[in-house]
Order: C-alpha cells, then structure tokens, then sequence
C-alpha cells in the first residue's frame, strides 16, 4: 500500500489527517466564540453535540485522525533519525529561509498533544463521558453535562489553568503555520508564486483559530464570563 | 591584493569507514586570500607528505562549481560559506584572521564515509539509474525546432537540470532526504514533451529508489534549498509529490 510503504504516501496520510484536524479545530473555535456573546446559545450547542449518535460518530472519526496523525509523526520521526544517521555535525548552522517550527514539528505535536489530554480531562470526562456511561446504565451524576458554560468558568477561573491552555494554544499556532503550507505542498499543491501565497494564508489563518480559542479563555479567566 | 590569513583548520579524519573518526587541528599560517579552499587543502596536503603524515583524502574534480564531486561541511555549512556555491568556488579571503574552520563530511546514513572527507555517493547513481533517463531508439537525431516547447517551460526545465547531484541536500537535511535531487532530475524530464511520456514510471521508480536506500521523508524544513549550490527549488518537491500521487492514484 503505498500510503504506507513509500515516503510521499506516508507524508499523504500526515497532510490528510492535518488538513481534517485543521478544519475540525475551525467549526471547534466557531462554536467555542458562541460561548462569549450567549450562555444559553453555547449550552444548546453542547446539547445538541452532546452522546447523540451522530456527536459519538464523529468523535471516534476525530479521535481516529488524531491516532493516525499521531503514530505517523513518530513513525516518520524514527525513520528520519535513522536515514541522519549515527554520527552528527560538530559544528552546525541554521540555513537561513528554515523556520524553527519546521524542525521541530514532533516536539510542537507533543505540547499539543499533552494540551489535548489536559483538555479532554477538563471537558470531555465531565460532559460527554459521563452521559455516555449513563446511557450504558451507570450511575453517574449527569447534571451537567450540557452546561458547558459551567464547566468553562470552572477551568478558566483557576489561573494555572488558563496559563496552559495558552501555552497550548502557541505551540498549537507554531505547529500551524508550518503545518497549513506543508501539508499543501505535500499534496502537490505548489509551485513558486503560490508558496508564497500559501505561507501567508497559512499563517493568517493560524492565528485567526487561535486567537478564537484564546480569547474565550481570556474572557473567562479575567472577567469570569460576566463582563460587558 | 588580498591579504594573507592565518588561522586553525580542524578537520575530520577517518581511516576507513568502519574505523571510528576524530578531529584533527593544523595551524594554517598566512595563506593569500585568493586561494581556493580546496588549493589550500592541497598546500596542507603537501605539508602532511613532507612530514611524513597521511594526507586528508577529499572529492573533488573539475574545480569550477559543474562536476558536483566536491563535498566539504565548512562551519556548520554544506559547500561553506557561500551561497550558490560549491565547495571549489570559495576562498580563503572569505574567513578571517585566527578563525576556527571545522571541515566534516556529508553525515548522513545515505553516504557513508569512506575515508576522512570523502563519502560513497554512489547511491545517487542508483536513484538515476532506476528511472532518472529518456528511453530512445536509436536513429538519426530529431531536429531540435521539431517540438516547440513554450520558453517558461524550458527555463524551468533548464533551471532543474542545474542540479549537479554533490549531495548538499541530503547533507543539509535533518531528515536525511533526498527529495531535491529526486525532485530535480524528476522535473528536468517531466517538463519536456520528450520527457513526459514516462514521467509516471519514471517518479515511481526514483522515488522507491531513493526509500530502498534508506534516505528519509521529507517534512519541508528548506534547509536543502538554502544549501544548494545551484539554488534548486523546492517547488521541484510539490512537482515530484504531485506526479508521484496522480501515478499512484492511476494505478
Ligand atoms: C490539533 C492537532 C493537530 C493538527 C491540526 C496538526 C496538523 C498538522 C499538519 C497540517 C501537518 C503538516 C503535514 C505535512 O507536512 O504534510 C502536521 C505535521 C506534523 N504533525 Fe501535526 N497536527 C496536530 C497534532 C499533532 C500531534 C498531537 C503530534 C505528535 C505527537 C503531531 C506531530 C506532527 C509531526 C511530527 C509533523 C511533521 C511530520 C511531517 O511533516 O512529515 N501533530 N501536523
Ligand atoms: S539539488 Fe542542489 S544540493 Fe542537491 S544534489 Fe542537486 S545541486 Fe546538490
Ligand atoms: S570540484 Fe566540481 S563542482 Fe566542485
């Protein structure tokens, strides 16, 4: 299968599997922006994406890109160490044109895979897991797991918190800009004038999902959500 | 005139490419700066054999930046200092008085050391050999106006057969990928109506190639780019992933 036995198939699956994270993070950030003009609006979300069967779909998809992107970014990381080889330079210099982020994609993908682990135990192991083990009949206290709100004025009121989450979200934004315009020029879809161009869309679109993510926890962490 | 500069060479000697290497330091005394680097290596060199020492074994060939046989990482740089240079093309007016000049050899799994600075690029040969040709019977030769080709096509076509295949961009690569020479030698060809018939055997081909021999995948970092001495482009690896994808997507 030659997503998986040649070198650009293999680079096929990570830009894939990117681009879907990217699009998914962008109806994620639009729906997290709810949450700053109306309470009730953003709870009617989190119910209607509560254990439906259609939310349960899409998290095992989503949580499939996330393991595939994942295994392929330490797959490829251990073939690239090997084809280095053992021995290294004494002396070494950073090209100019390279960005950091692209050297270091795997270290970026593991702050933001630690993130990921801090979020999903802030939100995900209170709103949709415990509705999920109530419906297998377990008894689990279920009286928030659609108040979103409330459980996101909870984490963003402790500080350490909110500190995370933006440290999250900057290694999240380096691994973007790299990432947008890597995964299109993975896929064939470059040449010299559109390199450019895609940098720079790259790069503004990185920063307008995560300065949607960000200033939700800003909101709530310096207002508490009840400001304006 | 230039003036003369004095400073410590270390260089990387190993006996053989299963012997383990180490750094050699020589003191370099006022050399003129208008000597190549690789003439200076051939004083240093002459030094060694007066003295009775083994002299630094090195690649080199036509001296003038077009075989692509030189291959020295001066100070962190593959071909040095310079851009758009080869190791041959710079001198020693380019460093300075009481510099340290660290010389090592491409380090990469790909080329393995063969004696001191000299690596086995031979694995380049094999990458060209799987596919990196124009299949023709022979016969009496065509008529170079009998396919007109549009210029901006045979500028960039011309501007990918520039690659000298030295290896810089496999040196420069912290994943030890071959993707822009690959993607050179796949685009010189893909380009022209002479080379587009068997431009997807022909990526298939190089590009398995070039995984067989264990180089790595590609994850667009740009280093190569920076590095080449023939300033080959990257849009040359969105070019060779995209014949490579819509071959296999044939398939
Ligand atoms: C929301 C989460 C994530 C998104 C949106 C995302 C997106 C992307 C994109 C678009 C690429 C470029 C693909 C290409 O160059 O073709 C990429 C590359 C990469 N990602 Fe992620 N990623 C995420 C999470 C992670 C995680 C958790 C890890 C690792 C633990 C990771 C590790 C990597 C590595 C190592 C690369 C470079 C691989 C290469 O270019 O071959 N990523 N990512
Ligand atoms: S692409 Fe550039 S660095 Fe790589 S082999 Fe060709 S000339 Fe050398
Ligand atoms: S010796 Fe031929 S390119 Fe340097």
């Amino acid at each position: 299968m030659w997503l998986s036995n040649s070198s650009i198939g293999r680079k096929v699956v990570m830009s894939v599997t990117g681009l879907a994270l990217i699009l998914f993070l962008t109806f994620h950030m639009a729906m997290n922006l709810v949450a700053i003009f109306s309470a009730d609006a953003y709870n009617m979300i989190c119910e209607f994406l509560g254990a439906n069967w259609y939310a349960l779909v899409a998290t095992a998809g989503l949580g499939a890109l996330v393991v595939i992107h994942i295994i392929y970014a330490f797959w490829l990381t251990m073939q690239n160490r090997a084809a280095r080889g053992s021995e290294r330079y004494a002396v070494s210099a950073k090209p100019k044109g390279v960005e950091w982020a692209s050297q270091n994609m795997l270290v970026l993908g593991i702050i933001v895979l630690l993130g990921l682990a801090l979020h999903l135990f802030n939100f995900w192991a209170k709103m949709q897991l415990p509705e999920v083990l109530h419906m297998l009949g377990m008894h689990v206290d279920t009286a928030n797991v659609t108040n979103g709100v409330y459980h996101i004025q909870n984490t963003f009121s402790c500080p350490v918190y909110s500190i995370l989450y933006l440290v999250w979200l900057a290694a999240l934004w380096f691994h973007l800009t790299h990432g947008f315009w890597s995964a299109l020029h993975t896929l064939g879809w470059n040449n010299k004038i559109w390199f450019e161009r895609w940098r720079m869309i790259g790069n503004i679109y990185s920063t307008i999902v995560v300065l949607g993510f960000a200033v939700v926890v800003l909101y709530y962490w310096l207002c508490g959500g009840s400001c304006c | 005139m230039d003036k003369n500069i004095s400073f410590t060479l270390k260089v990387w000697r190993q006996r053989g490419p299963k012997e383990k290497g180490h750094f050699q330091t020589i003191p370099v005394k006022d050399m003129p700066g208008d000597t190549s680097f690789l003439e200076m290596l051939d004083i240093v060199n002459e030094e060694l054999i007066n003295k009775g020492e083994e002299p630094i074994v090195f690649d080199h060939d036509c001296r003038e930046g077009i075989c692509g046989m030189c291959s020295l990482y001066i100070n962190g740089h593959p071909h040095g200092p310079a851009t758009g240079a080869t190791t041959c093309q710079i001198y020693i007016r380019r460093f300075n008085d009481g510099d340290v000049v660290t010389v090592e050899p491409w380090r990469s799994a790909g080329f393995p050391v063969i004696r001191d600075l000299m690596v086995d690029r031979g694995a380049y040969d094999k990458i060209m050999q799987a596919g990196g040709y124009v299949s023709v019977n022979t016969g009496g030769i065509p008529d170079a106006n009998a396919i007109p080709i549009p210029k901006p096509v045979a500028d960039e076509a011309m501007d990918a057969a520039a690659c000298i295949g030295c290896g810089a961009c496999v040196a420069a690569c912290k994943n030890g990928s071959a993707m822009l020479f690959v993607s050179a030698k796949v685009s010189q060809l893909a380009l022209l109506p002479q080379g587009k018939v068997e431009a997807a055997r022909r990526a298939k081909a190089m590009l398995a190639k070039m995984d067989e021999l264990g180089f790595g995948n590609c994850t667009n970092t740009r280093a190569c780019e920076a590095e080449c001495p023939k300033c080959i482009s990257i849009s040359n690896i969105a070019r060779l992933n995209r014949e490579f994808i819509s071959a296999k997507l044939k398939d």
